[in-house]
C-alpha cells in the first residue's frame, strides 16, 4: 500500500491541473493519478510531412478508431455524435482547438427564464474572479469589449483575421449580425514560457509550438513545483469506501499494470462526463450499490454534448486554407432565446478557416464533387484553399434518458468495465440545428460562396461531456452540492464537466477550469470543517 | 519524401496486391501534362502508398478481393477498359471499404513534393516555419460595437 496522502485527484486534464495548481499552495500532500502519458510535442503531426495522415490517426479525436495504449473503449453505437477526447497530461486540452468562451449570466438561470432545464446553484458572478484568475493561468488572446458578454480583462491581441475572417465578418456586418474575434487560448504574444502563435493551422492535434495552452504545459509546470506528485500511466479502477461511508482512496494500475491502491484523505474525480461516472458507477460496494455517490440515481445520467452543425461555403477565389489556428471569430447573434423561434436556448457560430490538401480531396471525394479520374485535378482545385465556414455550437438540455453506463461486455485492456453511451438529439436540438445551418447559409452566401455545404450533427463532434454527476442543492436531484462536494460522500469532489447542471451554447473548458479553481477554493476555506 | 524500394519479400500485400493498388491509384488520381503533377501510381508516390499501407493491410487486401470480384478476376490482369469498369463499380458500391482506400492513396498522393509545389504550397511540414496570415482590420468591428449590449441578465 501507497503512503497516504492528503489529497488524490484522478484525472489530469482542464480540471485536475487547475485544482491540483491551486490546492499547492496549502502544502499538502497531493498526488494526482493520470492514465496516460505526457504528450511529446515534437510528436504532434504538424512537425512532420506526414501531419494531416498523422491528425487522423495517432492523434485523431476518437478513442476507438485512435486506440493508442491510454485510451479505454466506449461502446457508442447508440449515439449519433460518437465521442472525442485525449488520454494523457493535460487531457482534452491538448486536441481541443482553443476556444475559450465564458458561460453568459443566462445560462445559469435556463429554468428561471426560458422555463427548461435546471438552474444552477451558482451563478456568473460566483466564478467571475474564477473566469479571470483562469484567464491568466492558461494565457488568453482576444479583444476587450464585446457586447454579448459582461466586461472581460484585457487579454492577448486577437488572432489574425486572415482571409476568411476577414470575408465573413464583412458578411456579418452586411447582415447587421454580431461578430467578435474569439476569446482564445492560443497565445498571441509569448507568455508564461509558451511561444506565440505561429499559425501552424493544427490546433486541434496538439500545438508543437507550444502557443495553445494545454494544462501540460500550462498549470502543470507550476503545479509539480511547487510540490504535487503527477503519476503517468496509472488507470484508476475504481475509489473504495470505508466503514464510516467515506472514500478511502483509489485502486488503480500502475504502468506495468500491477494493481496498486492509493489511500487518501479527499479524492476528487477529473475524469471528464464519461470517465467519471464510469469510475463512480465501478466503485459499487455494500454501502453504495448502484455505484459511488449515486444514491440519486444521477451519476451517468442526463449526458450532454453540444450538438454541432458544420457550415462550409466554396468560394472563387483564394482563401486561407491550411494556414492559420482554428479559433478566429464567432457570432452569438442567436445565442439568447427568442420566442419567435422554434426552439429555447441558442447557439454560437465559430469561424473554422479553411482545409489542408488531403482534408479537401477527401471531402471532396466522399462527397463526389472530385471525382477519380482525368477530372480529378481541375475539380479538387475548384475547392482547394477555396473553402471556409463555421460550426454552430447548438446548447444541449438535460435529459435523463441520455446516459453513461457500464457496458456488460466491454472491458478495457486491464479488464475494466468500459462506458455504454445512449443519446438521442432532441427536437430542441434537432430545430436550432436547422436554424443555424439556414442562418450560417446567409452568413456564407452574403459572403460571396456559390457553393455550400452542410452537415448537423458533426458525427465525430462528441468534445463536449457534460451533465453526468450534475451539481444541485437537492440531493435527490444531483450528485454533488453547489462547491462539487459529493452529496453522499464527504470526503468526495467532482470537478469536471459532469457537474454541470446545464451546457450553454459555447465551449466548456473555460468554464469547467473556472468551477475547479472555485471549488478548490472553497476546500482552502472550508478545510477545517471540510466534511461537515 | 524520399522513395525506397517497391519489393519487398516481407511487405503485407502480395505482387498481384500490389499491382493492383497501384492501378487502382493511377485510376484514382492520374497524371496530368496540364497541371503538371503525377499521377498516384507514379513510382514515388507509389512507394509512399506502400510503406503507409502495413497498418491498414487487412482492410486494404478485402477492398482489393472486392475490386478482383467487381473485375470478374484478377483485376491487375484485366485489360483497361475492364479495370476502369471495375474502379467505377467499386467506387459506387456503397462499400465501407471504399474510403480507407481513398484514404489512403490521397495521403500519400497530397504530400508529394511535386504536388504541393503544383498547388504553390511549400513542400515542409508546418512546423517550425509557420505561416502568415493578414491581422485584419479591426475597425470592421465598429458596427457590432455600435449595437450596444446584447447579452441577458439573470437573476
Amino acid at each position: 500500500m501507497k503512503e497516504r496522502v492528503d489529497v488524490l485527484i484522478v484525472g489530469a486534464g482542464a480540471s485536475g491541473a487547475a485544482m491540483a495548481w491551486s490546492l499547492a499552495e496549502t502544502r499538502m500532500r497531493i498526488v494526482c493519478l493520470e492514465q496516460g502519458d505526457w504528450p511529446d510535442p515534437a510528436r504532434y503531426p504538424s512537425t512532420g510531412r506526414d501531419w494531416e495522415a498523422r491528425a487522423l490517426g495517432e492523434f485523431g479525436f476518437n478513442p476507438n478508431r485512435r486506440g493508442n495504449a491510454a485510451d479505454y473503449p466506449i461502446n457508442e453505437d447508440n449515439s449519433p455524435i460518437k465521442i472525442a477526447n485525449f488520454n494523457g497530461v493535460g487531457g482534452g486540452t491538448v486536441l481541443y482547438a482553443g476556444h475559450f468562451p465564458r458561460f453568459h449570466p443566462s445560462d445559469f438561470r435556463v429554468k428561471t427564464l426560458d422555463g427548461v432545464g435546471e438552474d444552477w446553484p451558482i451563478d456568473y458572478a460566483t466564478l467571475e474572479p474564477f473566469y479571470a484568475e483562469n484567464d491568466r493561468m492558461m494565457g488568453i488572446s482576444g479583444l476587450s469589449g464585446d457586447p454579448a458578454y459582461p466586461p472581460k480583462p484585457e487579454r492577448m491581441p486577437p488572432l489574425p483575421l486572415g482571409i476568411s475572417g476577414a470575408k465573413l465578418a464583412q458578411a456579418f456586418n452586411a447582415l447587421g449580425w454580431h461578430w467578435w474575434p474569439s476569446d482564445s487560448a492560443v497565445a498571441t504574444e509569448d507568455y508564461d514560457g509558451r511561444a506565440r502563435c505561429i499559425n501552424l493551422g493544427h490546433c486541434l492535434h496538439g500545438c508543437a509550438q507550444g502557443a495553445k495552452a494545454s494544462t501540460d504545459i500550462t498549470y502543470w509546470p507550476h503545479a509539480i513545483r511547487a510540490g504535487v506528485e503527477l503519476r503517468t500511466r496509472c488507470r484508476v479502477r475504481e475509489i473504495t469506501v470505508d466503514e464510516r461511508g467515506m472514500a478511502a482512496g483509489a485502486i488503480y494500475y500502475d504502468g506495468d499494470g500491477v494493481e496498486q491502491f492509493q489511500p487518501a484523505e479527499v479524492v476528487i474525480f477529473a475524469c471528464n462526463g464519461i470517465g467519471t461516472p464510469r469510475i463512480l458507477l465501478n466503485s459499487t460496494s455494500a454501502r453504495f450499490p448502484n455505484g459511488l455517490a449515486n444514491t440519486s440515481g444521477m451519476v451517468g445520467k442526463n449526458l450532454m454534448f453540444h450538438p454541432y452543425a458544420a457550415i462550409n461555403g466554396v468560394f472563387d477565389e483564394p482563401l486561407d486554407g491550411y494556414r492559420g489556428p482554428s479559433n478566429c471569430i464567432w457570432s452569438q447573434e442567436f445565442y439568447e432565446t427568442d420566442a419567435a423561434r422554434d426552439f429555447t436556448r441558442g447557439y454560437t457560430f465559430e469561424i473554422s478557416r479553411g482545409r489542408g490538401p488531403v482534408v479537401t480531396a477527401l471531402g471532396g471525394m466522399g462527397s463526389g464533387r472530385i471525382p477519380w479520374g482525368p477530372d480529378h485535378h481541375r475539380a479538387y482545385r475548384q475547392l482547394f484553399n477555396r473553402i471556409t465556414g463555421m460550426v454552430a455550437i447548438c446548447e444541449d438540455l438535460p435529459e435523463e434518458h441520455n446516459t453513461v453506463t457500464l457496458d456488460p461486455h466491454l472491458k478495457d485492456a486491464h479488464g475494466i468495465p468500459a462506458p455504454r453511451i445512449d443519446y438521442t438529439l432532441s427536437a430542441n436540438s434537432r430545430a436550432m440545428l436547422d436554424h443555424a445551418i439556414a442562418r450560417g447559409s446567409e452568413v456564407l452566401s452574403a459572403a460571396g460562396a456559390h457553393t455550400i455545404m452542410t452537415e448537423a450533427p458533426l458525427t465525430i463532434g462528441g468534445w463536449h461531456l457534460m451533465g453526468t454527476a450534475r451539481m444541485g442543492a437537492d440531493p435527490e436531484r444531483s450528485v454533488v452540492n453547489e462547491w462539487g462536494r459529493s452529496h453522499d460522500v464527504k470526503n468526495l469532489f467532482i470537478i469536471d464537466g459532469s457537474i454541470f447542471v446545464t451546457s450553454a451554447g459555447v465551449n466548456p473548458t473555460s468554464t469547467i477550469q473556472a468551477l475547479a479553481l472555485y471549488v478548490a477554493d472553497n476546500i482552502k476555506q472550508r478545510l477545517a470543517n471540510l466534511f461537515d | 519524401m524520399t522513395s525506397s524500394p517497391l519489393i519487398a519479400s516481407d511487405h503485407p500485400l502480395s505482387n498481384q496486391q500490389r499491382a493492383a493498388l497501384r492501378r487502382l491509384a493511377g485510376l484514382m488520381i492520374p497524371a496530368s501534362a496540364e497541371y503538371g503533377v503525377p499521377g498516384a501510381d507514379d513510382d514515388t508516390v507509389f512507394a509512399d502508398i506502400l510503406r503507409t499501407v502495413a497498418p491498414q493491410s487487412q482492410l486494404v487486401s478485402r477492398a482489393l478481393d472486392e475490386l478482383d470480384a467487381l473485375a470478374n478476376g484478377a483485376f491487375a490482369e484485366s485489360d483497361p477498359a475492364s479495370q476502369s469498369a471495375a474502379s467505377e463499380s467499386f467506387r459506387t458500391s456503397g462499400s465501407p471499404l471504399v474510403g480507407p482506400l481513398v484514404a489512403l492513396v490521397t495521403q500519400c498522393y497530397y504530400r508529394d513534393d511535386r504536388v504541393m509545389q503544383s498547388l504553390e504550397m511549400e513542400p515542409r511540414p508546418p512546423f517550425p516555419l509557420g505561416f502568415e496570415l493578414d491581422n485584419g482590420d479591426w475597425s470592421l468591428l465598429d458596427p457590432v460595437r455600435a449595437r450596444g449590449k446584447l447579452y441577458r441578465d439573470a437573476p
